[in-house]
Formats: structure tokens, sequence, C-alpha cells
């Protein structure tokens, strides 16, 4: 997509062809030249992808595992199980629309507090994976919360999450519809981003 | 037309295809080995007659959808007789089975293409690029016919059919995915000359000349696509972002970074008859990430929105396929790639010095990409712990390589070839670097943020030194009427170098824009008015609308600045009864500068006191972000519209005669 002949742009080009005067460059040098400055790009890349895997690498936690071990409160982690039936509760707080939800796998479940609009596929009794920070006791905060396009749809690591934790504690409401369990089944694929 | 245009009969030239295209691949080669000329002059032949074929057979799925055929198991699952015409047709490639189709339609498309276009190409090289295409052509058609067949029939029939997701039912998406595959596809043909010349044992400056109008046409469809894509999860997803660096957006980002480095180093190819193994690289790689990238992700086997297939059986096949095709040309790179000659070395100061660095900073921001999207799943193969990287990885990681490449971009384009001086281009460049100067300082109390000012500074950098350029080409110092002499001779490659490198200058300074966008959620009743800086957001009502397969309701939003209404905008929500789905469409007005972007959300109580979830975003610059894209494209097709690119022109008699003893070898 780019450049003209070697002689349109010796024509164009106001100034003489540059370093004649200056000492050639020899064959060793050149190619030396070509392998520091590919080695240098790749350790700079590879710098920054390991300085940004140390802060900005998003675990996935089921409710249990938050409680068992919590993680820093500002670090961000993903949040993963089923909205409890009868669990939400909306308020607001000047004109900002609040929702609290609790999140359980069976075996805990943690209140979830997000300020803005649910995904169209947020449903109680489904499985949801939010985003924040979570601040001690049962309050996570979260600043971004996804549903999947598909009612019967379990992201996987919510699938495994459950799969895990064994028993479903009935104090956390129902568990999950037989639909959702066959999806856990297969080993459900697919994303979680319902944004 | 039903009786023309049937499932059994498009099923039957699907398999039609697969076995021309099996005959492409197995009889040129074989020609070109033994030296049969007539086996040669069959490639193109066969390539027609396989694109013939697979354009019935898509032609037929097509009208079993308009005809609401619902024995046919793929529109009863995915067409409804509630559907516009539209979306009935564009729906045909909405879901898995229509995408490999139209997938392999496009790859027929290309091999067509070749055989048309490549009339000037050396007999033996184009029939080993057709048999190379037709190869690759019988392995997705098998993938369609064994695991995917689009013509499947169920019974009984149902009377009706479940519908599509209505998040597709969108103009928007409906031709963005024959776009993107047309960018993904079209890759193919730069791969074919890449194995071919492996194949012949030798790459030249010819070679290259050849190789990179092909890169250029899949590289400006890429482009498009991508940008398509971004633009359609701005305005329909309702979540005010532009890209997300979900898989599939990263499946179709590494292609486009390793064709952008191919259609670079390409040039170099052409003109230096320099880093011509590593090109063949470019090319192989290219072609094996559009084509992960599309059936990796499309597999399930990384976790993604847009994944179909859920059926291991295909996840099996696919992975055999893509093992075969990437395994295959990287086997034969490592076994034929040491014996072509090596090209030239030469000085970092020079025009192949700027493309070499344009090489290995594309490269190390692609192998970023790569990073973060594979290092997900394959930690959680080895350790089991789930974990994601997003954008805060991303743009610490990406954004620091990006600068350093716009740096070198301006600079590139502007230094001569084989040896060039540093100190006179940035005098030239002055003008250039005081805009960006100005712009770091404006940024920095403008923008937030270190990054969005450097960003701000590097692209405008980059645009002042692309117009400066084509200024000093123009002659624009000595005067008029040297313009108007040499206006006319300015190569169009020279034109579209320069407006592609503003559209990245463009696109980079919508994303600095996006990065300051403001915006609330907020819960309001009718009447009430919401500020945001000097923005005055009121609702002033709400209707119930009824749609064509969906019930909506709509709000009517008024802007004002400083008490004078600026836009009025109606975001809807869309109940799709027949799905028990509920879409969001987004209302946007632009003024090319700012989006106001609003989304309905959910209602509360009835009647007077009835409230409404409303999101409200402020956008700064957010258009110019596919702007930037579609500039970038049309610079991409004006280089291909050159003199000296324009398939079919005549070629230097030296070319021919340097191809011509191995055309002769094989007909001995």
């Amino acid at each position: 997509m780019t450049v003209p002949s070697s002689t349109g742009t010796s024509r164009h080009s106001p100034e003489p062809q540059g370093s004649r005067h200056k000492r050639r460059m020899t064959r060793k040098s050149r190619r030396l030249w070509l392998v520091l400055a590919c080695l240098g790009c790749f350790a700079v890349a590879t710098g920054l992808v390991l300085n940004a895997f140390s802060s900005s690498i998003v675990f996935f936690m089921a409710p249990s595992q938050v409680l068992k071990a919590p993680p820093a409160s500002d670090r961000v982690i993903r949040l993963g199980g089923m909205v409890v039936a009868g669990s939400l509760r909306r308020s607001l707080e000047g004109q900002t629309p609040i929702n609290q939800f609790e999140v359980t796998d069976g075996q805990a479940a943690i209140d979830v507090r997000y300020e803005g609009i649910l995904p169209d596929l947020f449903r109680e009794g489904q499985s949801v994976v939010a985003l924040g920070t979570y601040r001690g006791g049962s309050a996570f905060i979260a600043s971004e919360v996804l549903a999947k396009h598909d009612e019967t749809y379990m992201p996987k690591e919510v699938a495994a999450a459950l799969q895990r934790s064994g028993k479903w504690d009935p104090r956390f409401g129902k568990p999950p519809s037989s639909e959702s369990l066959n999806s856990m089944a297969r080993g459900a694929t697919g994303g979680s981003n319902g944004r | 037309m039903s009786s023309f245009f049937g499932p059994e009969q498009g099923h039957y030239a699907l398999a039609f295809a697969c076995v021309l295209a099996l005959t492409q691949c197995i009889l040129p080669l074989w020609g070109a080995w033994r030296g049969q000329r007539f086996l040669l002059d069959l490639a193109p032949r066969l390539a027609f007659a396989q694109l013939l074929a697979l354009a019935y057979s898509f032609l037929s799925l097509i009208a079993c959808a308009v005809q609401d055929d619902f024995s046919v198991q793929n529109v009863a699952a995915n067409s409804a007789l509630s559907k516009p015409l539209l979306y009935k047709i564009t729906g045909v490639w909405g879901n898995h089975e229509g995408s490999v189709l139209l997938w392999a339609l496009i790859l027929a498309l290309c091999g067509g293409a070749v055989a048309l276009l490549g009339r000037g190409l050396p007999l033996i090289l184009k029939a080993r690029v057709l048999a190379i295409l037709g190869g690759v052509s019988t392995g997705f058609q098998l993938f369609c016919l064994l695991t995917s067949n689009p013509f499947a029939r169920i019974w009984p029939a149902p009377a009706d059919g479940q519908g599509m997701n209505p998040l597709l039912q969108d103009p928007g998406l409906a031709f963005h995915p024959p776009v993107l595959y047309t960018g993904y596809v079209g890759f193919a043909v730069p791969f074919a000359f890449a194995v071919a010349a492996l194949i012949e044992g030798r790459v030249d400056a010819a070679w290259g000349r050849w190789v990179r109008p092909w890169a250029v046409a899949a590289w400006c469809f890429l482009t498009c696509g991508i940008a398509m894509g971004s633009w359609w999860s701005y305005y329909v997803l309702g979540w005010g972002g532009y890209w997300f660096w979900d898989p599939v957006e990263n499946a179709s980002l590494i292609p486009w970074l390793t064709g952008t480095a191919l259609v670079h180093s390409a040039i170099v190819v052409e003109k230096r008859d320099a880093l011509r193994i590593w090109t063949v690289l470019l090319a192989i790689a290219s072609f094996s990430f559009s084509l992960s990238g599309t059936f990796l992700v499309r597999s399930g086997i990384l976790n993604s929105v847009h994944a179909f297939a859920n059926d291991p059986a295909r996840g099996v096949f696919i992975l055999g396929l893509l093992a075969l095709v990437i395994g295959g040309s990287l086997l034969l790179f490592a076994w034929r790639a040491p014996g072509l000659a090596p090209g030239g070395i030469f000085a970092p100061v020079s025009r192949e010095g700027g493309l070499v660095l344009n090489n290995i900073l594309l490269c190390a921001l692609c192998a970023v990409v790569v990073t973060g999207t594979m290092y997900p799943p394959f930690m959680q193969i080895l350790t089991g712990r789930t974990l994601s990287v997003g954008k805060p990885f991303f743009d610490a990681t990406t954004i620091p390589l990006a600068l350093p490449l716009m740096v070198a971009m301006a600079l590139g384009t502007m230094l001569p070839w084989k040896r060039g001086n540093l100190r006179p281009l940035l005098r030239r460049l002055r003008v250039a670097a005081l805009v960006a100067l100005m712009a770091l300082i404006a940024g920095c109390f403008l923008l937030d943020g270190i990054l969005p000012i450097l960003c701000a500074a590097a692209a405008l950098w980059v645009i002042m030194a692309s117009l400066t350029d084509l200024a000093a080409r123009l002659g624009l110092r000595d005067g008029l009427s040297v313009v108007r002499q040499r206006l006319p001779r300015l190569p169009r490659a020279v034109w579209g170098s320069a407006i592609a490198h503003i559209g990245v200058g463009v696109t980079v300074l919508g994303i600095t824009g996006m990065s300051q966008a403001r915006h609330a959620v907020v819960e309001i009743g009718i009447g009430q008015t919401i500020h945001q800086g000097a923005l005055d957001w009121r609702l002033v009502s709400v209707r119930r609308e009824t749609g064509a397969n969906y019930k909506a309701l709509v709000a009517d939003l008024t802007v004002s600045r400083h008490g004078r209404v600026i836009a009025t905008l109606h975001p809807s929500r869309r109940d799709f009864t027949s799905q028990h789905q509920v879409t969001t469409d987004v209302a946007i007005r632009t003024n090319l500068l700012r989006d106001l972007y609003a989304a309905l959300g959910e209602s509360r109580g009835s009647g007077a006191d009835a409230r409404y979830v409303l999101r409200l975003h402020n956008n700064p610059l957010a258009p110019w972000i596919w702007l930037g894209g579609v500039i970038m494209a049309f610079g991409g097709a004006l280089s291909l519209a050159d003199r000296r690119h324009r398939f079919g022109a005549p070629r230097k008699a030296r070319d021919r005669s340097a191809h011509a003893p191995i055309v002769q070898e094989s007909r001995s």
C-alpha cells in the first residue's frame, strides 16, 4: 500500500542521497543492527507482558473460594455463580440506580452491589459473572455484570465451580435447572460476556 | 425456482465442488512435477468450475431460506416466517453451517480471481497457486459436507422456524461476516503464493510484485471487516464500548497485524529483493492466524460469544485440518527456506530499514496480543485456575509498542531507499514535530492520563508527516504550476500509502477521544433532567410501539446545551416475543466530533410514577475510530489501483524472461 519507485523518491526528495561521505557500515555491523533491534523490541514486549500479567490478570472465583481466601480489596476478580432467586433488590441513590443481589455456588453466598443497568439476560436463578472487587464481609462491588445470550447457558467456569463445590445447600434457593445441568455436563463452551 | 434450487441440488453441488477442488489440487501439481502442460492449463478451468458449483450450492441454500423451507434443519433452526426478507437472506451466514459454506464460497471466489486476473503469471506458478487453493478448498468443503451439512433435512418439518438471535437481526451485522471473511480468506492467496514459491524454491522481486496486490486486497477487506464489527458492538450492545479484547476480536486483530507487516515487507521484496524468507513466513503466518481465528474460536476452544459449534466431531476435524494446513506449510518452510538465496542486508537508516522496524514492531504487537489471548486457556489447562486478561492488560502492553510504531511510520515513508540521513529528514518534518509538541502541551491540559496524551501527539505526528510528505512530493513549495505538473504523475501508490497512514492517525485520535468519554447511569421519571458537564438530558416521554416480530418501548430524550436543544434521541428496548429475548436499541446522534449515545434500560412502576433506567454517554471523537478504518482501507484500495499493480497490466520484458526458463523446464 505504500511507496513510490526508488527513482521517484530521489527525484522528489530535496536532499541529496545522505551519508555517502560517511563510513559505510560493514555487512556484519548491519546484521548486528538487525539482530539488536529484534532482540530489543522483543525484550521490551516481554517486559511489558510480564509487568501487565503481574498487575492486571483477573482470576475467576466462586463465592465459597472468596470467603475461604479473600483477595486483596483492590484486586479485581471475576465472581461467578447463580443468582439466588428472590435476592434481587433495587434502590435509588440520588438518580443512580443500585442493584443488589446474591451470588451463590451452593456452598456460600456473597452480596453483590452494582450501579447501572443489568444485562438484558440477567435472571434470578440463572448464572452470572460479576467483575469487581471484594471489600470484606459479604460486600462485592461489581463494575461489570455479565450474562450470556442463552437462557439455559452456564459459563464453563461457573459450571466447574458448581461441580467442584459438590452438594447444593438448599439455603441458597433452588439448584440450577436440569437444562443448565445438562449444559454443564456437556462442558458448555462459549463466552460469558453478554454485554 | 424451487425445482431448480433445492436442498438436494445444493447438497449435490457442494459434493461436486469438493471433487472438483480435489482435482484442482492434484492434477496441476502432478502436471508441474511431470512437466505436462495440458494439466497446468486445466487449473484455471477447474477453479472456475468449482466456483460455479459452489455458487449454485450457496444460492440453493439462500433459496431454501427465502422460501421458508423448514424441512431443512438449518433454516428451521435459524429462520422464521415473521422474519423480514433481508434477514432471511443474511441469516444464511449467521450460523455455523451457513458461515462455513460462505467461507468455502469466498475461497472459491479467490481461486476464480487468481485464474481470471493472473493472466500475466508464469504458467507453472499460477497452476501451483491454484492447486494449493484447491487443496485448502477441499479440506473445508469436506468439513462442511461431513460435519456441518447446511442442507440436512428434518422430519417432520416444523410449521415455523425458531428464528434468529435478535441481536444478529441488524443491517450492520448482516454484511459484517462476508466482508470479514473475505479479508480472512483473501490471505489464502498470498499463502498459496508462498507455498508455491517454496515448492519452486524461488522467491524474487517479481514474486513480491505478484503477491502484494493480493495481500493488500485481503488487508483492505479485513480492515473494513474489523471496523464494521467494532462499530456493530458499539451501537448494538449498548455498552458504549467499541472493542472488548474478546478472543474473537483478537482473532481478527492478529492476522490484521501480520497482514499489515506482510503488505509492508512485500514492498522490500519487490523493490530491494531482500527480506524474502521473512515475507514468505509472514504470508504463511497471516493465513494460519486467519484460519485459527475463524475456526478455533468458532469451534468453542476459546470462550466467546461467537462460538457456534459445540460438537466434538467438528472440533477434532478442524484441529486436524489446521494441523495439516499450518503444520504442512511450516514443515515445507523449514525444509525449503534454507535453500532460498539469502537477500541483501541493508542500512538501518533507509526506507527498507524503516520497513523492517515496522515489521519488528508489528510482530511484537502481534506476539503480545497472541499471548494475552492464549494465556488464559493455557493456564486453565495447566493449572486448572480460571483467569482472564482484559483491557488493562492490553492497554498496558499494546500502547507502548504502538507509539514507537507511529513515530517510525512517519519517518519511514520519507526516507530514501538504500541509504538515508536522519538530520535533513527531521528538518523537513519540523512542522509535524511542532504540531505534535503543541498537541502534547494541549493534551496535558485537556486529557486525562499520560497514555492518551502521548497517543494524541503521535497520531497528529503521523497525520502531519503524511501531509508533509505529499506536499513535498507535489512540490507545493515551488508554486502551483509545479503542483499542476506533478499531480497527475504522482503514483497512486504514494497517495494510497499517505492516506492509509492518515487513516491510522485518525483511528488513534478517535480511540484517544473515546478514552475521555463520560457516562452516567441514571433512573429518572418522565420530565426529569440530568446534568452532565455542559449537557442537559431530559426525558420527555416514553411510548410503546409494535414491530414486525417484537414489541418496543421507545423513549424521547432531548439534549440541550446552555438551554438550547441540540438533539433529540429515541433509545428503545425491544422484546422479541418468539425468542423471549430483549434487546437494547441504542440512539446515537453524532456531529462527527462527538457522539451523544443513549440506551434505555428497564422500567419500574407504572402510570405517572414510572421510572426508567437510562445510560447516557458523551463520547468525543468516537466516529473517527471507524472513519479511520475506512480511510485506511481506501488508501489500500487506491494503491491497488496503481498502474504498476493493476492486474493484467503489461509486464516488463525482464520479468517474463526471468521466469521463462522455468516454464520451458516444465515442458521438457
